[in-house]
């Protein structure tokens, strides 16, 4: 028994230590990739969206609160962070191949992008909005009195617990980067995205 | 000697009223020195009117009741269709843009806006809270 303790207490302990180092080391090199800096040290971010972005009142406002690429890109909670970041590796590829290295092809390729970030954002619910947004704590006696109508159903669907009907981008594209052309009809004719919005219409 | 003598006169004479004139001249900036700072004029919201504003003459391209701070007119894109399209405007209980711009230079009738009147804030303005600054008795073409 003691021999086994003498053999067991530094493998416990270098395990320990390794297993800090480790995963401490990875969770860094992960947060590392989250940051407003790291995206935009690629032309592409930089010179295009970020640009954009700078317009909008996720960049500047009343308040002085600001969102970052990461803040609405990159998911919150850690499995969901990782399987984005996995999905992302995608991006790399078409990194090293520039399909959208000048500003002309980033254009071409606009609404493909949007459309792919609108999707995930309808198919999660606008999770990443709803991580600053709530509907709990919309006062809507301070919203204009057309925001206010729109938001009202929701607000109770919201309050009464109920599966929401529409989610934060179905109305909300466009709000923090230029929208491409033709995004109207692309919307309609998506199964994914035009789901739900003929509800809007009364 | 004698005309030496007339052309510093004359001399005086033209840098004496000149320095006068300098002297009156008032600056746009008011009586204020130059390494001083401005005054900062009023800060003023743009007006959000319901049912908007009302016309000063018959075809006046209506005003702009409302901020559009957060719309984009892009080659791409223009933001005020997203309400006021022959599509949207019902949905979103906006008015829609007028028959005229659906025509283009040749006369026909397009199903979109016409690329020709795709610059909407030539003409359409949004309003501030600003009285006039001498009384007026204009009264608009109703």
């Amino acid at each position: 028994m003691a021999r086994l303790f003498r053999w067991l207490t530094p493998t416990l302990i270098t395990g320990i230590i390794l297993g800090v180092a480790l995963w401490g080391g990875f969770n860094w090199a992960l947060e590392l990739t989250n940051t407003e800096e790291f995206c935009i040290s690629c032309h592409e971010m930089e010179a295009n969206v970020y640009q954009e972005l700078q317009d909008t009142i996720h960049w500047s406002n009343r308040t002085g609160v600001r969102a970052t690429c990461p803040d609405c890109h990159v998911p919150k909670e850690w499995i969901h962070k990782v399987y984005r970041k996995i999905k992302a590796s995608n991006e790399l590829y078409h990194k090293i191949l520039g399909t959208i290295d000048t500003p002309e092809k980033f254009e071409e390729y606009r609404l493909t992008m949007a459309m792919s970030e609108w999707r995930r954002m309808k198919q999660t619910n606008s999770r990443e909005c709803r991580n600053c947004h709530n509907f709990t704590s919309m006062n809507l006696d301070k919203q204009d009195e057309r925001s206010a109508d729109r938001h009202d159903p929701h607000v109770w669907d919201a309050v009464d617990g109920k599966e929401p009907s529409l989610t934060c981008i179905d109305c909300h594209k466009g709000i923090a980067h230029s929208l491409p052309g033709g995004w109207e009809e692309a919307v309609e004719k998506d199964p994914i995205l035009s789901e739900g919005l003929e509800l809007d219409s009364e | 000697m004698k005309k030496l003598l007339e052309i510093l006169v004359i001399g005086v004479v033209l840098s004496a009223v000149s320095f006068n004139s300098s002297a009156e001249i008032k600056s746009l900036r008011g009586p204020v020195s130059l390494d001083d700072e401005s005054e900062m004029f009023d800060k003023r919201k743009l007006v959000k009117q319901k049912g908007g504003f009302e016309r000063s003459f018959k075809i006046q391209p209506p005003l702009i009741p409302h901020e559009t701070e957060k719309d984009k007119i892009t080659l791409q894109t223009n933001t005020c269709m997203k309400c006021h399209s022959k599509k949207n405007h019902e949905k979103e209980k906006a008015p829609e843009i007028g028959e005229s711009h659906y025509v283009d230079r040749d006369g026909n009738v397009l199903e979109k806006l016409s690329t020709r009147r795709y610059f909407c804030n030539q003409c359409h303005a949004n309003q501030v809270d600003a009285q006039p600054l001498v009384d007026n008795e204009f009264a608009g073409a109703k």
